[in-house]
């Protein structure tokens, strides 16, 4: 009798306890999808193709990006409001959160996870937080919109200003920032990229043709144009949204670059800035990411093509697949060896996980209006 | 509500150009019409269209206008600015429905 009940109250005892408290979990498999609708944001395992929680109470979250602490512990949530929110990836909850400006458009942190940095619309210029407690570190006005922020070795961060063109560096290796103007990019930026190695700070244009170059290597990096001439004007056609630079391919030691106003992907040779090829695709393309450990590139598309995904091979610049997952999809995030690649489908309310060997869709999780999809590997690059 | 909005949005983007600016906009399109302010414009103008790259388009900021006018920039977009014509994907009809939407609806 004793024994049944005390093997009874065990049982209880096991059963009441939350499973994150008895067992130990990585976060190495975790990631976050935005649920730009209702700012959500959903705790995925994407090693177990589930769902893990619903984290609510993020505010306007379109356009939301994520980033990562180094131990993966902590997720950064920029939210169009300006709200900077901070995620416990294994508690699955809001540790912190502050509305630090009134509307915003991205973040990156450093790379000793010291500091985490916001770009704002409104205010313009970029607030620089600790990473820890979420309090103000540095208030940097830049005259302006921001876009295309980036982190750089030894904590400093890159942006450009939509308004005035102007590309700024901040240091905040030292005890005070030391804030540099790199120069002019040109007309209207709308967004930038750092190659995975540091070296490159790329901007996209959308006020004139072309795109500007800053090699980051150099002491005194200096903008070079290049593609000048990828002929807009010949069949411009309205850019219902803007592309997005962030995780833009590089491979066979080419740069994979979207032609703004036109259905086209151009290839530039990293060594020369030379055009080496022009892949005619079936919409404006929004994102194109390089599918790890292959040659190819996965592409989406601005409305109204926004149903469709192209794999284009980066050897032959030639369209290998096009496949149509659902209404909207605005977002790709590879597993960090390229094995899966998830898509959201903000309109078919569903995340699809794709067999990127065989390109057949292997599960499918639901989510509401889902947009940027986030892993937790994406602590350990540069540049995101 | 945005389920059925969703299904609506590709026959109302799709449809469109062949209806004539005097067709009544039914409630199925309504609701995809919002989607699309929401959604598309919203990449640009903000989800509750306080503003982003684009200007804020919640009632109070556009309280000057008259909606003939904004459906105007709405179908031809502002040249030498990113704000794009839409008239390929809508019709003047619908592109009044949401001048007049954005002139009455107060932003989430
Ligand atoms: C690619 C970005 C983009 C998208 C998408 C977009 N807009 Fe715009 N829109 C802009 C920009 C930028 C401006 C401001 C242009 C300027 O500088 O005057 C603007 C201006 C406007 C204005 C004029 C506001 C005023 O105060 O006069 C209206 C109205 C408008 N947009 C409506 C819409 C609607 C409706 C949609 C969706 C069908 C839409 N926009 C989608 C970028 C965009």
């Amino acid at each position: 009798m004793i024994r049944f009940l005390a093997a009874a109250t065990l049982a209880l005892l096991v059963l009441a306890m939350p499973a994150a408290a008895t067992e130990p979990r990585a976060t190495g498999g975790l990631g976050l999808i935005v649920e730009r609708a209702t700012g959500s944001v959903l705790l995925v395992d994407r090693m177990a193709h589930e769902t893990l929680a619903r984290i609510d109470g993020l505010g306007d979250l379109s356009h939301a990006s994520v980033t990562f602490s180094p131990d993966e512990r902590h997720a950064y949530v920029f939210g169009r409001d300006g709200g900077l929110t901070q995620v416990d990836m294994l508690e699955g909850r809001i540790k912190a959160r502050v509305m630090q400006a009134g509307n915003s458009i991205g973040g990156a942190i450093s790379d000793d996870g010291a500091l985490v940095a916001v770009s704002n619309y409104e205010p313009g210029g970029v607030r620089i937080f600790d990473a820890a407690t979420l309090e103000l570190v540095a208030d940097i006005p830049s005259g302006g919109k921001t876009v295309g922020l980036v982190d750089l070795p030894n904590r400093r961060f890159a942006w450009t200003v939509w308004e005035t063109g102007t590309v700024w560096l901040a240091d905040l290796s030292g005890a005070a920032p030391v804030i540099t103007d790199l120069g002019h990019a040109g007309l209207n930026p709308y967004d930038a990229v750092l190659s995975g190695d540091g070296r490159h700070y790329i901007v996209g244009l959308f006020g004139e043709k072309g795109l500007t170059l800053f090699d980051m290597w150099q002491d005194t990096p200096e903008p070079v144009r290049f593609l000048d001439d990828y002929g807009r004007e010949d069949a411009e056609m309205p850019v219902y949204k803007m592309p997005h630079l962030q995780g833009w391919a590089l491979t066979e030691g080419q740069f994979a670059l979207p032609a703004v106003g036109q259905h086209a992907l151009l290839w530039v040779e990293r060594a020369t800035l030379a055009q080496v090829g022009r892949t005619a695709l079936h919409g404006q393309p929004i994102f194109a990411v390089a599918q790890p450990g292959s040659p190819y590139v996965w592409v989406n598309f601005a409305l109204p093509h926004n149903d469709t995904l192209q794999v284009i091979d980066s050897r032959t610049h030639e369209v290998v697949t096009t496949l149509t997952p659902g209404a909207a999809v605005l977002h790709m995030e590879f597993s960090p060896r390229g094995h899966e690649l998830w898509v959201s489908s903000r309109d078919g309310n569903r995340v699809f996980i794709y067999d990127t060997h065989s390109r057949t869709v292997k599960a499918e999780l639901e989510a509401q209006s889902p947009s940027g999809i986030f892993f937790t590997a994406r602590a350990h690059r540069t540049g995101l | 509500m945005h389920n059925a909005a969703a299904l609506c949005l590709g026959v109302a983007l799709a449809g469109l150009g062949t209806a004539p600016a005097t067709a009544e906009i039914s409630a199925a399109r309504a609701a995809a019409l919002e989607h699309v302010v929401v959604q598309d414009c919203g990449s640009c103008h903000g989800l509750v269209r306080k503003g982003g790259l684009g200007s804020p388009l919640t009632r109070e900021a556009l309280a000057h206008a008259a909606p003939e006018a904004l459906a105007a920039i709405i179908l031809d977009g502002i040249p030498g600015t990113a704000m794009p014509p839409w008239r390929a994907l809508l019709t003047e009809a619908e592109a009044l429905w949401m001048a007049e939407y954005l002139l009455k609806e107060p932003a989430q």
